[in-house]
């Protein structure tokens, strides 16, 4: 079965799908997605959709699915590149995608992710400086 | 009488018959209103007419009926774009009547029987032609006005842009449905090309703010949020905010008083802010150069 390809950059994992998604493909990269994440330690994952010209209610639902597992395992799901139809398709059936961070294109999809590495590394950092200091 | 005399009646006393008509239109004042020329006219009145004898006395009277339906479609068509009432555009069909039956009852005057015939045969023809001419004219009017309405529903939703990656909206009417659809695809078509991250919105004309319209607003806003904008809404007035509360109607968007303060809103937000410089003292820093 064909199968959407999931790459890693760096911390965050990206996704573009090429091809109009049928059932069990969404279904498929579901669970490859779910296991990618717990793996690597993602903390971001991009879906790219600017190739998708075809939604109906249960791919959103679908990407409901996956911000919402992502989340679960502490990373922070953007989707980006959407097309206007589709938009406008995914509120008529009532699916805003709540749950989900959106961007324009992958740069500005990245930019948000980035962000919160960043923020993450920050914490991070200054928890290593608190335990540095209380060491003295 | 078959209906080939009646072809051959009026065939023989066309002259007549068009001076007649021609009389019957000016008095009902088919040229008063300086919409038609007196040439065209002539030209409508003796096509129809030719048609007319056409369609009652050949052979092949559905290709000469057809014909005749077509060119009363023209004529009607082109009356109601010219802005001619139905009634003025229906005169035009009717007002052969009077000639017709005129012509019809010198040549049969003493055969009651064949007149009543003919009669009704010329009633019958004329009837449905004006009714086609009713259907016809109603039709374009109404081409007209389906035409007017998308121009409008264009022309009253302009998307411009106020800053790199800002976008503004400013609706003017009442928001249906239909209307919602155009700004909305207008708004996203717009946020792709210009690569925007912020879109505001102003209701300032808009006249009222009902549930519905909330419902295609906040449809609006999470169309653009799902292509990665973020919308800010402005403009909304006091008694319009008032009417929203009492109706509990909710926007969960971010809603600024003004199109300025919007603008402030989003320009802070892309790390920007706005600053007055101090030489621009006194005359306007305008110049046309």
């Amino acid at each position: 079965m064909e199968r959407i390809p999931i790459l890693k950059m760096g911390r965050a994992l990206l996704i573009t799908i090429q091809v109009d998604m049928h059932d069990q493909m969404a279904i498929a990269l579901e669970e490859d997605l779910t296991t990618r994440i717990a793996q690597t330690g993602a903390k971001g994952v991009l879906i790219d959709i600017s190739s998708l010209e075809i939604v109906d209610s249960f791919i959103g639902r679908m990407l409901d699915n996956i911000a919402a597992v992502s989340r679960v395992l502490d990373a922070e799901t953007v989707v980006v590149g959407m097309r206007p139809a589709v938009a406008i398709t995914l509120v008529e059936l009532g699916l805003t995608l709540q749950g989900v961070k959106t961007a324009l294109n992958v740069e500005r999809g990245f930019e948000l992710i980035s962000r919160r590495l960043a923020e993450i590394e920050t914490v991070v950092v200054e928890i290593g400086a608190e335990d540095e200091r209380s060491g003295d | 009488m078959a209906q080939a005399d009646i072809g051959q009646t009026i065939a023989k006393r066309r002259a007549e018959i068009l001076k007649d008509w021609g009389h019957q239109l000016r008095d009902g004042g088919a040229l008063s209103s300086g919409r038609l020329k007196e040439a065209e006219l002539d030209t409508q009145v003796r096509e129809f007419l030719d048609l007319f004898v056409q369609a009652v006395s050949t052979n092949e009277a559905d290709t000469a009926r057809k014909a005749l339906r077509q060119n009363v479609a023209e004529v009607s068509r082109a009356r109601a774009i010219q802005g001619f009432t139905p009634t003025e555009t229906a005169t035009f069909i009717f007002s052969l009547k009077q000639p017709l039956f005129d012509a019809l009852t010198q040549e049969f005057g003493k055969d009651s029987a064949a007149l009543i015939q003919g009669l009704l045969a010329v009633t019958e023809i004329l009837d449905g032609l004006g009714l086609h001419s009713m259907e016809t004219f109603q039709k374009s009017r109404e081409e007209v006005i389906i035409r007017q309405q998308k121009e409008i529903a264009e022309l009253s939703t302009p998307v411009v842009k106020l800053w790199d990656g800002i976008l503004a909206l400013p609706l003017i009417g009442t928001l249906d449905s239909e209307r919602t659809q155009v700004v909305m695809e207008n708004l996203l078509q717009s946020i792709v090309e210009h690569g925007a991250d912020y879109a505001i919105i102003d209701i300032t004309g808009v006249p009222t703010v009902d549930t519905l319209v909330a419902q295609h607003l906040l449809k609006t806003v999470a169309a653009a949020r799902l292509m990665g904008a973020d919308c800010i809404i402005s403009g909304i007035r006091p008694q319009i905010a008032q009417t929203m509360v009492h109706l509990g109607v909710e926007l969960n968007v971010v809603s600024k008083a003004n199109l300025a303060d919007a603008l402030g809103a989003a320009l802070r937000a892309t790390g920007r802010t706005v600053a007055t410089i101090k030489s621009a003292s006194g005359g306007s820093a305008l110049s046309k150069a």
